[in-house]
């Protein structure tokens, strides 16, 4: 079972504890933009094997949204940072490049 | 005027742990930045309580005041004395951004005492209860089953939960399968 720290409030929640949230830092396109940037904002995910980005709530504890970083074969958590934030942290990044050396998840790498 | 009653009317149930409603009991939300002077200043002023700590509950002259998340606490006091209180913490924090609202008529209040309390919360919720790791003064929001929850522990052993009232009869239900007769696990003892 997945276990995740709540940056907000430090508990080491398991996923029961939790929601699943969908991807990370979608950057929304609203009214008025592009057809093709409009879709991509509603419908087009990521489904990476390997290195993913998700955001999650605690949904059964402090209530808030944050962001982990993980991967989706071997369910290892390279860790989970707070959601007020447009990329994940170096520090994050820093171990997923250990682990997976040239990895790339949309425009992050 | 009505008569205020508490959702389940104090029922109990003895098992290996007693299980009980505990009745009436104020409860005030209060949201706002947690780390500033104002706060910290109105919670003594009026509660005698200091800020608690993250996951902590600290208690004071009037009620007790919880940790919820970053920006919101739980007071806990009497349920007659909540308006009086609400009154004067908004007195207190008058211009800052705050929200202080009367929640006690929402939730239910359980608590568990007996040898066995940490084994009947440890059945119920995803929550590493061993003895130092969860020790009295420390407040922990969770799910019991299927519904959320909080739960903190008091200086004798015993625990306190709060659910909402809406599913009060659920998580009493829960808290007697859990303690029922001969269902010790005994793997804190």
């Amino acid at each position: 079972m997945l276990t995740l720290q709540c940056p907000y409030c430090g508990v080491w929640a398991e996923e029961t504890e939790l929601h699943a949230e969908g991807e990370a830092h979608l950057k929304r396109f609203g009214p008025g933009s592009e057809d093709e940037a409009f879709e991509g904002y509603l419908f087009m995910r990521e489904n990476p094997k390997g290195v993913h980005f998700e955001r999650w709530r605690h949904s059964n504890g402090c209530g808030k949204f944050f962001h982990a970083a993980r991967s989706t074969t071997t369910l290892e958590v390279f860790g989970t940072y707070s959601a007020q934030t447009l990329e994940p942290p170096q520090e994050i990044k820093d171990k997923i490049s250990a682990k997976y050396p040239g990895w790339s998840w949309r425009e992050f790498a | 005027m009505s008569n205020v009653v508490s959702a389940l009317n104090g029922v109990s149930q003895s098992g290996i742990a007693l299980v009980e409603e505990t009745g009436l009991r104020g409860m005030i939300t209060v949201r706002g930045d947690l780390a500033s002077k104002p706060m910290a200043k109105a919670l003594k002023d009026v509660l005698g309580a200091s800020v608690p700590e993250q996951r902590q509950i600290a208690s004071g002259e009037k009620g007790a005041v919880a940790w919820m998340s970053p920006d919101e606490l739980l007071v806990i006091c009497d349920h007659g004395a909540a308006e009086d209180i609400i009154a004067s913490l908004n007195a207190a924090l008058a211009g800052e951004h705050v929200l202080v609202v009367n929640v006690s008529d929402a939730r239910a209040v359980f608590k568990v005492s007996g040898e066995c309390a940490r084994e009947v919360i440890a059945k119920l919720a995803p929550v590493d209860l061993a003895p130092g790791a969860f020790e009295p003064g420390m407040m922990r929001r969770t799910r019991f089953a299927q519904v959320a929850a909080a739960f903190w522990m008091n200086d004798d052993g015993s625990f306190e939960i709060i659910c909402f009232r809406s599913v009060a009869r659920y998580v009493f239900d829960l808290l007697c399968v859990a303690s029922v007769d001969g269902s010790e696990v005994g793997f804190f003892n």
